[in-house]
């Protein structure tokens, strides 16, 4: 349960260029030089629509060291799972395939071709950066948008009010040999999951929150803050879960009250006190049931 | 070797015989032998190729264009409502130049739920680039899937094979089925000029900003140019090989022609019965077959159509609001020919959703054709509906 990151844990390997274009303080380029710094160069990328498709740079540029093919909003699993099988059939079934999605095309446009996917249990990694609403497009809510959010769908008269998708248990559901929740201020944690993802031949899934300052209206050093504390608050616990049946927090969540978390981002600043206590008692609900897996496999 | 089969297993026998490398695809009818019988051959181990159940067309296309970017053969089959769920991924299949194949099974678009053949399916795809080859028999679908894949791997652009559904995707004829080591020699293994590769690692479809995209688009249309040359000698290739050749179109008894019928699919053959009857009693009538509709066939048209006095273009399908496609486009073709040359042009759209196109129905069209007004008649006339 290492929270302390030691330098020698890290692969030297830069597999992601300086110059890509990504905001200041995007969690999303943290997340992908992390895992293609555990994946390793014989690794190549679908990308489907999502902030990637202009952070790895126009054409005829591309700010990843290894092959990535850029595709359509709902395709990311479907492609990887091409890609695997022509690679499997030219004899070339070591190398990695990792379909790389925002929430929005892993949540809700892309949904049915990752059940597809995970369904086969296509021999593919599956991963999802997380930042909580359609960011490249100019903050429209998704089904990954917490509850009580501003967006620019979901004005502050009218905040989102569906609780987030639980998206671990319905990949868990599938009985995929692994699925995954991860963090960019939890290198290691995240680290070693890309590696024992790697391990493992048949379906892996890692969501990755990836805090977005310009859509959740935070300072841009206040990014890493920000995902530390959405597992220190148990808003983002760390979790994997073996063949859909074994929970297992990987770190420690102390259970810091959610307020601060949600008070240093302008997407919660209309939230009042009451909405504020409503949001730490569905957390804590929600842990008693994370508790309730971890303990009795479900 | 001769074989009874029906034209789902023609379609099936040459992606066996081209040995394909995966498959992706999704039920629907009238296309499902088409891919029942390619999962057999590929769990049988009769096929080396890797199929993916996927969980519709969208994901069978995706899953194609993925494929074929790493350097396999892809191969995929559809019909109507599934190739219309594909219509974004047929866009990015051509924009990105893989040369997938496809075989479309046409079938009527709904509503009302139509299983029947017609062209709307295949024909609304008409502008997401690719290659679309319309096959009249079986014989013809076994072999346009065979030459489908030199042609798309030389020309690097997607190939839909389309074949009517039940008149050949259920009826049984007898198919010439070549060796393996002829279509060996004839189809080598894909070697693609650009692939995703990790010794070469490239980005595939990046963000196009408009001092690029164009040019993009260019090299597309370019290589559309280039397909009309490389259809034609794909199909010689094949024909020296295997005594059939098909050509972009074909022309059937069109010498001294008073009236030139031009059609596309099944009912060719029962306007070549027509042609047969009406040159038996010296009625100057003849036929042309449009094989190649994309990249269309212009100059072939021209050729043949030019000063014929009338033209007759029997379309099964409709472009709403205009009219029938192959008629719209043949006049576009000749609009700019020498008014003396120029043939007066009668569209009729018949057949839709399934509807026989009997030799009564072709018969009914050569006596309308003939006895109408020689000026040209802008409104396409429907054929055989009930009143």
């Amino acid at each position: 349960m290492s929270q302390v990151m030691i330098k020698d844990d890290v692969p030297k390997t830069e597999l992601l260029t300086s110059g890509h274009l990504a905001c200041p303080g995007c969690g999303a380029p943290l997340a992908m030089r992390l895992v293609l710094k555990a994946l390793g160069p014989r690794t190549m990328v679908a990308l489907p629509a999502c902030c990637w498709s202009i952070i790895a740079g126009p054409y005829p540029q591309s700010s990843l060291k290894v092959p990535l093919y850029h595709t359509a909003f709902e395709t990311g699993a479907a492609l990887a799972s091409g890609m695997k099988a022509a690679l499997d059939i030219r004899g070339q079934s070591d190398v990695n395939v990792m379909a790389w999605a925002g929430d929005g095309g892993t949540f809700d446009i892309g949904i049915q071709a990752l059940s597809g996917a995970a369904e086969r249990n296509e021999d593919i990694l599956y991963v999802c950066y997380d930042n909580e609403a359609y960011m490249n497009t100019g903050i429209q809510r998704s089904s990954s948008t917490p509850w009580g959010a501003w967006t620019t769908t979901t004005p502050v008269r009218h905040p989102e009010n569906h609780p987030k998708k639980d998206m671990l248990a319905i990949l868990a559901a599938h009985g995929i040999p692994y699925a995954a929740t991860a963090s960019v201020a939890y290198p290691t944690d995240l680290l070693a999951k890309v590696e024992k993802a790697k391990s493992i031949r048949g379906t892996k899934f890692l969501h990755i929150l990836s805090p977005c300052p310009p859509g959740w209206k935070c300072a841009d050093e206040d990014a890493i803050y920000l995902a530390r504390a959405a597992v220190r608050t148990r808003v983002f616990p760390l979790m994997e879960v073996e063949n859909g049946t074994r929970w297992r927090f990987t770190v420690e969540h102390p259970g810091d009250p959610v307020g601060p978390y949600l008070r240093k981002q302008g997407r919660f600043r209309h939230l009042t006190d009451q909405d504020v206590e409503r949001i730490q008692a569905d957390l804590d609900a929600r842990w008693a049931i994370l508790e309730q897996r971890v303990a009795y496999g479900t | 070797m001769k074989k009874v089969i029906v034209g789902n297993h023609a379609v099936a026998k040459g992606a066996q015989l081209a040995r394909v490398e995966v498959i992706s695809a999704y039920p629907i009818t009238p296309q499902t032998q088409i891919v029942e019988e390619l999962s057999e051959l590929c769990a049988d181990g009769k096929l080396a190729a890797k199929f993916i159940k996927v969980e519709s067309e969208h994901s069978a296309m995706a899953a194609c264009i993925g494929a074929s970017a790493v350097g396999a053969r892809a191969f995929t089959a559809t019909s109507a409502q599934g190739l219309a769920l594909m219509h974004e991924l047929l866009h990015w299949a051509a924009g990105g130049r893989h040369p997938v194949v496809m075989a479309d099974v046409n079938r009527a678009m709904a509503p009302g739920w139509s299983i029947w053949t017609d062209q709307n399916d295949s024909l609304s795809q008409r502008d997401t680039g690719w290659i679309q080859l319309y096959c009249e028999t079986n014989q013809e679908v076994l072999d346009t899937t065979i030459q489908a894949f030199k042609l798309a791997e030389t020309v690097d652009l997607p190939v839909m094979v389309i074949l009517d559904a039940f008149f050949l995707s259920h009826t049984s004829e007898p198919v010439d089925i070549p060796e393996q080591d002829l279509v060996d020699g004839f189809l080598p293994r894909r070697e693609a000029r650009l692939k995703l590769d990790v010794d070469d690692p490239r980005a595939f479809g990046a963000l196009a900003r408009p001092d690029v995209y164009m040019e993009m688009r260019l090299r597309q249309q370019e290589a559309m140019e280039e397909a009309r040359r490389v259809m034609v000698e794909v199909d010689a290739e094949w024909k020296q090989l295997t005594g059939r050749g098909y050509g972009p179109i074909e022309c059937y008894r069109t010498e001294d022609a008073k009236l030139l019928l031009v059609t596309s699919g099944t009912m060719t053959s029962t306007a070549r019965f027509v042609v047969n009857e009406l040159r038996d009693r010296d009625e100057k009538v003849g036929l042309v077959k449009v094989k190649m509709f994309r990249p269309f066939p212009t100059d072939d048209l021209r050729r043949v159509l030019a000063g014929v006095p009338r033209v007759a273009v029997l379309d099964r399908n409709i472009s709403p609001g205009h009219g029938g496609i192959f008629a719209e486009e043949i006049r576009s073709a000749l609009y700019d020919l020498p008014p003396a040359e120029r043939p007066p042009l009668h569209g009729y759209v018949l057949g839709l959703g399934g509807r026989d196109v009997t030799p009564e129905v072709i018969r009914d069209v050569v006596v309308r054709s003939l006895e109408s007004p020689a000026a040209s008649e802008r409104e396409d006339l429907w054929v055989g509906v009930n009143s």
